[in-house]
């Protein structure tokens, strides 16, 4: 089981609440916007904590029972909707953030296409750069498992299918489990090994 | 204006001591509190903060005052004394309570400042949470943290009615340049010399100013070209 969560978390007036166990591949997430599917994923990252469930990834632990795995130790490669791209440094000091002494940059550059960005600074960036790059930066924190926020939300239809490619690339060559959030239904059909919908509970 | 006599660079120096010495104290301490109020939640906030700006909307001669009560013998910091009183210590100790609030204050909003979601992204990539200040936020509230100092050292270089109140007027340990401007127009045939102690504070004032201009455009220029 790659994805096994069943969690629940009041914010504000809605709750979210979702159950999913979900084998390899990519996880789809779809549902109206407000339906809390960030949240979902901010849970899974550890920046989030849920009021009560249970979190495991591929067989271990993350959240429940008394644990709650910090962020860091949980190694989650999550690519943000807004990329969040460090603004004071460099993109190859950004994609070398979360990276090994060995980690292979120029091997993950070249996937996403990114080599000829590593001396730009990230506010020169177009949204489709900073979207490769912030999956670069990902990927290179040798991870578990990747979380997807709208990967391709602002980008135009070339730069959306480069990125729907780089993710299928991920899933075959790097055998990582994705979970991925997307409002496109189409997208989500295209990519998804499993689809879950969520919907807001309001009270 | 000619050059400076023996007596007016002393002065200057002092000043420059007093100032470096009360700002390189507090700004450790400005820090601290500035992290804590812009990132603490806990019970009586708002009276920390209240108490720590309180320098700045008190009498100067109350807060002097109240260090001089603090400081005498007797009093609860009495064991200091010897060290403090009439010295320059005490002067610095003065000027960087009275510039402990703009320093707080400058610092707290640029760490409010500093995009809480990069700090997150951060800690996804496996960044502690000290990791995170170095590299994450210390960085981004770099501009801040400056102006906080600038500011602080700009205010302990003018610090006069707590400083006189504390430690006294004493020419060679607590007579800054605006201590000694009080002084010199104290006396008769004193104009010409407070109006040359004036131009030479003035002078100071901007080449703090100026350099800390220059520093932060440096800093920019860093932020943007490489750090």
């Amino acid at each position: 089981m790659a994805f096994d969560l069943h969690v629940s978390k009041r914010l504000g007036d809605a709750e979210i609440a979702l159950r999913l166990e979900a084998g390899d591949g990519v996880t789809v997430l779809v549902g109206p916007s407000g339906a809390g599917k960030t949240s979902v994923l901010h849970m899974v990252a550890g920046l989030l904590r849920p009021d009560r469930g249970h979190i495991r990834v591929g067989g271990v632990e993350l959240f429940g029972d008394g644990l709650d795995v910090p962020p860091e130790r949980r190694r989650a490669g999550y690519v943000f909707q807004e990329a969040r791209l460090f603004p004071h440094v460099k993109v190859a000091a950004n994609l070398r953030y979360g990276a090994g002494r060995d980690a292979a940059i120029e091997d993950v550059a070249q996937l996403l296409d990114i080599a000829h960005l590593l001396d730009r600074w990230p506010r020169t960036l177009s949204g489709g750069e900073a979207k490769r790059v912030a999956i670069g930066r990902a990927l290179l924190s040798d991870p578990a498992f990747l979380l997807l926020d709208e990967p391709t939300a602002s980008l135009d239809r070339g730069r959306a299918q480069e990125v729907e490619r780089a993710i299928l690339d991920i899933r075959d060559r790097l055998r990582l489990p994705i979970l991925m959030v997307t409002h496109d239904r189409l997208q989500a059909e295209r990519l998804a090994t499993t689809m879950v919908e969520i919907d807001p509970i309001r009270t | 204006m000619h050059g400076l006599t023996a007596e007016e660079w002393g002065i200057v120096a002092l000043s420059l001591r007093v100032g470096l010495v009360a700002t390189i104290a507090a700004l450790p301490i400005a820090f601290a509190i500035a992290w804590l109020l812009a990132r603490g939640r806990f019970p009586g906030k708002i009276l920390i903060e209240a108490i720590v700006y309180l320098p700045l909307v008190v009498p100067p001669v109350v807060t002097g005052w109240f260090l001089l009560e603090a400081f005498a013998p007797g009093g609860p910091l009495g064991f200091l004394s010897d060290g403090v009183l009439f010295r320059w210590t005490g002067a610095s100790i003065a000027a960087g309570i009275m510039a402990l609030p703009l320093m707080v204050r400058a610092i707290r909003l640029s760490i409010e400042a500093v995009d809480r979601r990069l700090e997150g992204a951060a800690r996804t990539l496996g960044a502690g949470p000290w990791r995170v200040f170095r590299t994450i936020t210390l960085p981004l509230s770099l501009p801040g943290l400056l102006a906080g100092t600038v500011l602080g050292f700009a205010r302990s270089l003018g610090e006069f009615g707590a400083t006189i109140t504390f430690v006294s007027n004493v020419p060679g340990q607590t007579q800054t340049l605006p201590l000694a401007i009080y002084a010199a127009l104290q006396r008769p045939d004193g104009d010409a010399i407070a109006l040359r102690l004036s131009a030479l504070s003035i002078a100071v004032a901007l080449a703090a100013l100026v350099a800390s201009e220059l520093l932060a455009r440096r800093m920019r220029a860093a932020m943007v070209h490489g750090v």
